[in-house]
């Protein structure tokens, strides 16, 4: 067993971890953040898709103990309890999703191009959002609500990003870890 | 996790020379880094070690700089890196296609093209791009640093003459002129792998690099020689395909990749003019 520290959607987690441990199961099995999907276990899909240290990743190809020291965002961590993140929201209202599983890593994708482009174009959404699979191909819809919380993100922006949720993050309920 | 692994030992060196010295004292330690390759095959169970270096915070690994005349990229670079690098762009546009057709965003900030060149895949996409410029990999153990060329550091399928005592810690591109060339045919668009990879620099001596049709990656000296010499391009397109070893896999045939190869180069011939 390894021993980590990682800060979870603000509120730091400590924790013995066997090394092969893959950062989604962290996530998923210990802090009971279920939000985070594993679709294809390859790295293909993007259903598994964090924010690490400020970096979207495939966090089923990512060690849990390769995550110590870092500050990880999930799905949970995008707003807090009862409000929506302008991506969500967008989602919501141009209905970009249709079984809703590869959402939550749509969300953190558009979230990290958003992050270094906040006017794309869509050509520009669709090359940012290419490691994420949505096997119902809803794609179009997709486009459109990045284009939706891009257009009200940017006046907004402040407000949403990690470093001013960090300060709220006893809020945040987390459901009991498991071991 | 579903692969057979019970037990995983990860060492966590703070530098390179720690980890250059615990390969030594441990050959049987296998490096990772971004882990894109490697943790699926653990997760398949198809990687028998159970002994890992975790080299990810070697940062004295992700330099980008000019070395002399030559272009150097520190193994542990980013494909993500590589994008945003304004010397790559500058001295090395096509590896830049390269990396933007690897995977996608997240890949981009994990993958790492020591990683791409250990992992040997005759597939990878960055290889055709360094054997076309004459790059050359820096290998360095606890006791020694050496030089390989590209073209010569692969003897057979997944196979190089790195040693387990060895890590690659950079590699050196030689300036050179010429109109650089990159295309990637896979079965989508997005994060496919290749089914055929070409890179190709137009000179007074043009240069031709192919993946994904042999066991490794590989230059094809005939066809360049016969380019140079003037010869029409559709004998240079017949020669290619003679000098190529595709072979029927999951993603292709080798028929397809014959004449898709051939098609590379009448493209790459016709848009470099």
């Amino acid at each position: 067993m390894t021993s980590i520290s990682v800060t979870v959607n603000g509120a730091t987690r400590k924790h013995d971890v066997e090394p092969r441990m893959l950062l989604v199961h962290y996530l998923r099995e210990v802090l009971g953040l279920t939000g985070t999907h594993v679709g294809c276990d390859t790295s293909q899909c993007g259903a598994c898709c964090v924010c690490v240290d400020g970096l979207v990743v495939k966090s089923c190809t990512v060690l849990a103990v390769q995550a110590n020291g870092s500050k990880v965002t999930t799905i949970e961590g995008m707003s807090a309890p009862g409000l929506l993140h302008p991506l969500q929201e967008a989602f919501w209202e141009e209905h970009g999703l249709q079984c809703g599983f590869c959402t939550p890593g749509m969300i953190m994708a558009a979230d990290d191009l958003l992050r270094r482009n906040p006017t794309p174009t869509e050509e520009e959404i669709r090359a940012g959002l290419d490691g994420n699979l949505c096997r119902c191909t809803g794609y179009h819809n997709i486009v459109k609500a990045v284009q939706r919380a891009a257009g009200r993100m940017g006046q907004t922006r402040d407000t949403f990003t990690i470093d001013a949720m960090a300060g709220k993050t006893d809020e945040f309920p987390t459901p009991a870890a498991k071991h | 996790m579903k692969g057979v692994i019970a037990g995983l030992e990860m060492r966590e060196p703070s530098s390179l020379d720690e980890a250059l010295s615990a390969m030594r004292n441990d050959p049987s330690l296998v490096p990772l880094a971004g882990c894109t390759d490697l943790y699926v095959a653990l997760n398949f169970g198809t990687l028998e070690s159970t002994r890992f270096l975790n080299l990810w915070s070697i940062d004295e690994l992700r330099v980008i700089e000019k070395s002399n005349d030559a272009l150097s990229i520190g193994a542990l670079t980013t494909y993500k890196s590589i994008i945003q690098s304004k010397l790559v762009r500058k001295r090395l546009p096509m590896l830049i296609s390269a990396a933007r057709e690897i995977g996608g965003a997240q890949i981009h900030n994990r993958g790492t093209l020591g990683g791409n060149i250990a992992n040997g895949s005759p597939a990878g996409d960055t290889l055709p791009v360094l054997a076309a410029a004459d790059a050359t990999v820096v290998m360095r153990s606890a006791d020694a640093e050496r030089r390989v060329p590209l073209t010569q550091f692969y003897t057979g399928y997944r196979k190089s003459v790195l040693r387990a005592d060895e890590l690659i810690v950079a590699v050196e591109i030689p300036s050179f002129s010429g109109k650089q060339w990159f295309r990637k045919v896979g079965t989508r668009a997005a994060q496919a792998i290749s089914k055929v990879v070409m890179a190709a620099v137009r000179s007074p001596r043009p240069r031709i690099a192919l993946g994904s049709v042999a066991p490794t990656v590989i230059r094809l000296p005939m066809t360049e020689g016969a380019l140079e010499e003037g010869a029409p391009i559709q004998e240079a397109q017949r020669i290619l395909m003679d000098e190529i070893s595709p072979i029927d896999d999951m993603r292709s045939t080798e028929e397809y990749r014959r004449r898709v190869a051939s098609n590379l180069l009448g493209r790459f011939w016709a848009e470099t003019e």
